[in-house]
């Protein structure tokens, strides 16, 4: 093995790298590098730093660590049911960019959405500045845009303080409203202590990130002032100059204030992205396929199942030879009789309750909730797919989501209005799993409450969901 | 008010076949319009609309079936399909090209849902039907009863707004009249459902601790309307209940599109 990768060197790699080519290539790329960036390309690997290596380690594994959950998120989702949402792309990139990127349903809650607003562009950024942080952290430079970008990076880096500035106050506003101002919303059976807890956990998070990020700048900014070591004269700070006077004035503590806060934060926003797949913050992601993947029909529409419209036609015309169909239950006991975009909207689903605040049965003081249909949904796939790593794919355990996630109670309070699937911010429709489990209680149990029985047996045989006779259908035409 | 039913000509499908004509439209009178002694009203009136501005139409008469929204809504996809194919069956029979119902359930389930069943129609409800006729200049609001200086809201049925984003049609109807329109708190794709819903109409509400349509009541009276304008039978019967217990009756008229159409026309 050895030998012949010696000799694989020898005589396939070694002429290629002696090559005069290669050899021009390689002092034009030295050259490019050095002038745009100040790299010097044997220094670089005669001078790579401990730091280096802890931060491009620490990388590999926060990036490892998140595609890994993220796989079984999709996993998971992939647990449901097929469904065709391939058809008109045109239309579907343009919900896309309309609700997720455009934000245009947050605008029904003016002020919720210009909080909103100010955290998610400074996400979207801020994220340009994270790049640069990345590869400052491999190569060992710093700040490494500021030369090919010129007077452009002193307005993007104040164009980001001044993002971080407004995601502060949002975040900082949001964490009062939760948990002191009472807003009706932010309660209900299943805001219980974790999701609680998560959402206030991303808000201190996001706070963190940006104070280390104006605080990193502001060190900056002075040593930049004391013309110390590599901290070359870069980028404009019309926030983080205010908080100059708080700092020390030796360039030492100074530059010990630079380094955490350039380390903490970005370790920090590995470690947020990581908590992302644990996370109903999780939504900054899946918030874009699942609007593309919308349901582009009127909400007014409720899916023909076609398992049924089978043996419908078996047994109106004794003749019709219904294709071979897959054996599945009719309707939906557990999550992995729901479809892949029933479970992709649970795992986009942010706890936001606009669903349940608008929801007549809820307002009502029923037990239905539409965001708790869709918390169960999660959990439920979660729990399943935790069981398939923990037992293998052949384990089952006794559960369902009918029942031990979600009550018939809950079910049958809905009046299937569509506020709910019309509050959505991102286009989730607790509606549909609402129908499919009721079509399993009713076609798989005939298990529903007797008035509707009652309702099934007239219009079966009088057509009318009233005990009328059908003879009598056209009696209006006399009674005036 | 009512003219003596001698001058509407109301004909069946089948009346019509026999004598070799086919209507312009079918009108697709739906359970509630055929049984329910307040809806029936609206649906003479809705003939009495058809008849005045001489639309050819004909009614299916005893050949009518329930469309089978409430047992889709209730998770009876069987029954559903069972219901569909039967009635499509009736309606491509007689070659039915164009339908307006008095319903936005029956509108819903044959627009939306017959078409993947085999019964593709032109459907349309009838405050749509009134607002083409208002375009047209063939609907106007005179001759009959002044709605002048009163305050009228709208309550949307969800299977109209929501459900198929009809809001403008039936507040056209309203804004001939020379009254004040008012919307409530909870209007247009806010709109609170009446609690008639997802077959909650044959059933008894879950434990909660107030019925919807009292809810709805609320933003009833916090709009000061003394008419209230419904366009759904379903939501006609869970209003007038409301404002029955509020005891306002004699304060809040619910009164369908149809309805104040065929009254400020004096039809």
């Amino acid at each position: 093995m050895y030998l012949n990768s010696r000799t694989l060197l020898n005589t396939q790699i070694s002429p290629v790298l002696e090559s005069p080519d290669f050899l021009t290539f390689y002092s034009e790329f030295k050259t490019f590098l050095h002038f745009n960036f100040k790299i010097n390309f044997e220094k670089y690997y005669a001078s790579i730093m401990i730091g280096q290596i802890v931060f491009i380690i620490i990388l590999a594994a926060a990036v490892y660590l998140f595609s890994k959950n993220a796989g079984k998120i999709r996993r998971n989702i992939l647990l449901g049911r097929d469904a065709d949402r391939s058809d008109n792309p045109a239309e579907r990139w343009k919900v896309m960019a309309k609700v997720a990127l455009g934000q245009s349903k947050m605008v029904k809650r003016p002020f919720a959405a210009v909080m909103h607003f100010f955290i998610y562009v400074g996400f979207v950024i801020i994220n340009i500045e994270v790049l640069e942080i990345m590869i400052d952290g491999i190569f060992g430079s710093h700040r490494i845009f500021s030369r090919p970008l010129g007077s452009l990076y002193g307005l993007l880096i104040g164009g980001f303080e001044v993002l971080a500035v407004l995601v502060l106050v949002a975040c900082v506003t949001f964490l009062v409203r939760r948990n002191i101002g009472h807003l009706k919303r932010f309660s209900g059976v299943e805001m219980t202590s974790w999701p609680k807890s998560d959402a206030n956990y991303i808000l201190i998070i996001e706070i963190l990130l940006m104070t280390a990020f104006l605080t990193m700048n502001a060190a900056d900014h002075k040593l930049q002032l004391l013309n110390f070591g590599h901290y070359i004269k870069a980028g404009t700070f019309p926030v983080s100059t205010l908080l100059s006077p708080l700092l020390p004035d030796s360039s030492s503590s100074l530059e010990m204030i630079e380094r955490s806060c350039w380390w903490f934060h970005i370790i920090g926003i590995l470690a947020f992205l990581n908590y992302l797949p644990y996370s109903k913050h999780f939504h900054i992601l899946l918030a874009f396929p699942n609007t593309y993947y919308s349901n582009l029909n009127p909400k007014g529409e409720f899916t023909n199942m076609a398992s049924v419209t089978n043996e419908v036609k078996a047994m109106l015309d004794p003749s019709f030879v219904p294709p071979q169909a897959e054996v599945s239950r009719f309707g939906a006991k557990d999550v992995t009789d729901l479809t892949w975009k029933n479970l992709m909207e649970a795992y986009t689903c942010t706890e936001c309750g606009r669903c349940t605040s608008v929801c007549p049965a809820n307002q009502t003081g029923k037990l239905l909730s539409p965001r708790k249909i869709m918390m169960d949904t999660r959990d439920r796939v979660t729990e399943i797919g935790n069981n398939l790593d923990k037992h293998g794919k052949d384990f089952k355990d006794d559960k369902s989501l009918l029942d031990n996630y979600i009550s018939r109670e809950e079910l049958w309070a809905c009046t299937t209005c569509n506020a709910c699937v019309d509050a959505c911010p991102v286009n989730i429709n607790p509606l549909e799993i609402i129908t499919e489990m009721r079509r399993y209680m009713v076609m798989e149990e005939s298990q529903a409450p007797a008035s509707l029985n009652n309702m099934f047996g007239n219009v079966e045989n009088n057509g009318a969901p009233w005990k009328y006779s059908q003879g009598d259908r056209f009696n209006w035409k006399e009674n005036s | 008010m009512e003219h003596p039913k001698s001058e509407i000509k109301i004909l069946t499908m089948a009346e019509m076949a026999a004598q070799g004509q086919e209507p312009e439209i079918l009108f697709w009178v739906g359970c509630a319009g055929s049984f329910d002694e307040r809806a029936q009203k609206i649906t003479r009136d809705i003939c009495k609309i058809l008849n005045h501005v001489g639309i050819s139409f004909a009614v299916l008469g005893t050949e009518e079936s329930c469309t089978g929204d409430p047992a889709k809504r209730a998770g009876n996809e069987f029954l559903f399909q069972m219901q569909a194919m039967v009635n499509i069956e009736v309606l491509n029979g007689y070659n039915i090209k164009k339908i307006v119902t008095g319903c936005p359930h029956c509108f819903n389930t044959i627009k939306n849902e017959y078409p993947g069943l085999g019964g593709n129609y032109e459907v349309i409800h009838h405050s749509q039907l009134i607002q083409q006729l208002i375009d047209e200049g063939k609907l106007k609001a005179e001759g009959g009863e002044s709605f002048k200086g009163k305050k009228i809201t709208y309550h949307d049925p969800c299977y109209l707004g929501r459900g198929n984003n009809v809001y403008e049609a039936p507040r056209k109807a309203l804004e001939i009249l020379d009254a004040e329109l008012v919307e409530m708190k909870r209007c247009k794709s806010n709109g609170l459902c009446c609690g008639a819903g997802g077959a909650q109409m044959f059933k008894e509400p879950e434990k909660g601790n107030k019925d919807i349509n009292l809810e709805r009541m609320t933003d009833v009276l916090e709009s000061k309307a003394t008419v209230v304008a419904a366009a759904c039978p379903f939501c006609m019967t869970m209003l007038r209940d409301g404002v029955k217990h509020i005891e306002k009756e004699q304060d809040i008229q619910v009164l369908d599109i149809a309805e104040i159409t065929v009254r400020v026309n004096g039809l």
